[in-house]
């Protein structure tokens, strides 16, 4: 950002360098560790090192229907979430940039709610609520929950986008004679693409991810964070969810990693 | 249009088309309340009707109670169920969980720091970059796979207890273990494996804030402090830190509401004296008195609120 900055960085004391790196290594290597057991062949213990590596546990989870069904069941969630809070986050952020009005600071504050709040008190009340108004537990409450809180990441990356664009170009475009249908699909419309795309991808990391709003709200449907906590306190196969977590890392990582291309660090 | 007009018929149709869009859209450019009205409706319909909507029920249900006989809610309000609610056992649950997020809090603003410090004044371009997705990979990516990790690293025979028995150092956790409050039949049963748990999975929610505040932070002002003869040591204390400290509140939203509201580490890593989250969800699984847990979720409700508009005041909304 301030390139200025750059030429008088200087080098970094060593002990500031290597709680950096303790720091990094911290998040990152419990993570490797997964991807170490998914091969190993003890199937009863977490026991280090592994008696021996196999890469037969693939095989198994493939043909768990188990995990498909969840699998599936919270791909088909997270898309719809997702596009719903595309939808809603895309509004609210237009609205906010172009217009000023009064409670204009409160929208963010709302819209952030339910990630600030602790997940049990969104989840208690939807599920309190949904119960009341006798609506049936299961995938459209799920996609509910998970909307409400996904709107928030599509409005704040359309906001900084807006804001880094600028006003200027669509005026421009107006002043040259393009009406307000052209001025949106030839101006706003790509200004904005990237960014949409980034914050449909982060909501569907977000809702792909979600458990502790969603068991409140899943009724008796199982997403994969659900199976996955199941397998935490009862292990069926423990290889299985090795093999289901590394899929699970592998699945998340790409959607973030092209979201964080697709804002160039440091819009979110 | 007709559905049944052949599409070259829709091509020719475009001219005519456009100026009822177009109308429309000139209509709307007249009316700029009415889009707001239009682009606002919505979501704010959603969030108002769905999520507000859905909190306020649920603080009416805390002043519901719990008929003791037939288990049914009674819909008359009254403090009964607060009067419940104020057991030491809940008591204990209550304190317990934001000690346990308190102290979570203070040890990621610690670990995050030198990191964040890094990248906003060391770290090169490229460095930052990769720096940046290295926290940002964690902090979205599953949450559930990343508290499974620590179960196999946490376990009697995994990999920290190996780590610790070629080190030569079973007495030293076998001590730590033999601590009360804090120890358990193994780390993968105790306070202190649950913590390093809540860490590890928190700790990214408080790099990007306290990052971006460093980042604000102006070069000049450091020279300036540096210029007028302060030592290295005295302007970060006098200078950065102060400057850094509404990124580390903001950050702290998160780490303490996510430790307050959770329920899955306490249950993996957990024994049987309860955390809030647990407690919730015990109560409106198998015991079902929806109107003890809503009072239950009341308190950390009170407690964010609480600390949202403290925070607020302190400017860290400008961090987030």
């Amino acid at each position: 950002m301030r390139s200025e900055a750059n030429e008088s960085r200087g080098r970094a004391p060593l002990s500031l360098r290597l709680a950096t790196l303790g720091v990094i290594l911290f998040l990152h290597v419990p993570m490797a560790i997964i991807f170490l057991y998914a091969f190993t062949t003890d199937d009863a213990t977490f026991s280090f090192p592994p008696p021996g590596l196999t890469v037969d546990w693939f095989g198994v989870a493939v043909h768990r229907p188990d995990v498909w069904q969840a699998l599936l069941l919270s791909l088909r969630v997270a898309l719809i979430a997702t596009l719903a809070a595309l939808g809603l986050g895309t509004l609210a952020a237009t609205a906010v940039y172009r217009s000023k009005f009064f409670g204009r600071e409160a929208i963010s504050f709302l819209l952030l709610l339910p990630l600030a709040l602790p997940g049990i008190v969104s989840g208690i009340a939807l599920r309190s609520a949904i119960g009341m108004a006798d609506f049936p537990f299961g995938f459209w409450t799920i996609v509910i929950g998970h909307a409400t809180f996904c709107i928030v990441v599509v409005y704040n990356n359309v906001l900084a986008r807006y804001r880094r664009t600028g006003r200027s170009q669509v005026e421009a475009s107006m002043d040259l004679g393009a009406d307000p249908l052209q001025t949106f699909r030839y101006v706003i419309l790509p200004a904005i693409g990237t960014a949409l795309l980034a914050g449909g991808m982060l909501a569907f990391a977000l809702s792909f991810d979600e458990i502790v709003v969603t068991t409140f709200t899943a009724g008796h449907e199982e997403t994969l964070p659900i199976w996955m906590f199941s397998q935490l306190t009862k292990p069926r196969q423990r290889p299985v969810t090795n093999v289901v977590a590394v899929f699970v890392i592998v699945l998340t990582a790409i959607p973030i990693f092209l979201a964080n291309r697709l804002t160039q660090g440091g819009s979110e | 249009m007709s559905p049944t007009r052949p599409a070259r018929d829709r091509d020719s149709q475009g001219p005519e088309e456009r100026p009822v869009l177009l109308r429309i859209a000139s209509f709307l450019y007249l009316r700029p309340s009415l889009v707001l009205a239009l682009l606002l409706g919505p979501p704010l319909v959603w969030m108002i009707v769905v999520y507000l909507g859905s909190l306020v029920f649920l603080l009416i249900q805390s002043f519901f109670s719990l008929d003791p006989f037939t288990g049914q809610v009674i819909r008359v309000l009254t403090l009964a169920t607060y009067k419940d609610l104020w057991t030491p056992a809940n008591l204990d649950i209550f304190f317990r969980t934001a000690t346990m997020a308190a102290v979570v809090t203070v040890t990621t603003a610690v670990l995050a720091f030198p990191l964040a410090y890094f990248m906003a004044r060391y770290a090169s371009t490229r460095l930052k970059t990769v720096l940046y997705l290295a926290v940002l990979l964690p902090l979205w990516s599953s949450y559930l796979v990343r508290v499974y990790a620590w179960r196999l690293i946490l376990a009697k025979e995994g990999i920290l207890n190996w780590f610790i028995q070629q080190l030569d150092l079973t007495r030293v956790l076998d001590l730590l273990l033999r601590a009360p409050v804090i120890g358990g039949p193994s780390l993968s049963v105790s306070f202190l494996g649950m913590f390093i748990v809540f860490v590890y999975v928190w700790l990214p929610y408080m790099i990007l804030p306290v990052q971006a505040a460093l980042e604000r932070v102006p070069r000049s002002l450091l020279e300036a402090s540096g210029d007028l003869g302060a030592r290295p040591g005295q302007t970060l204390r006098h200078v950065t830190l102060p400057l850094a400290f509404p990124g580390v509140i903001a950050g702290s939203i998160f780490t303490f509401s996510l430790t307050l509201g959770d329920f899955v580490v306490p249950y993996s890593l957990g024994n049987s004296s309860f955390f809030i989250g647990q407690a919730v969800l015990s109560l409106t699984g198998t015991a079902f008195n929806i109107p003890l847990a809503a009072a239950f979720t009341v308190v950390p409700m009170g407690i964010m609120a609480f600390y949202l508009v403290g925070a607020r005041t302190l400017g860290a909304f400008d961090a987030l």
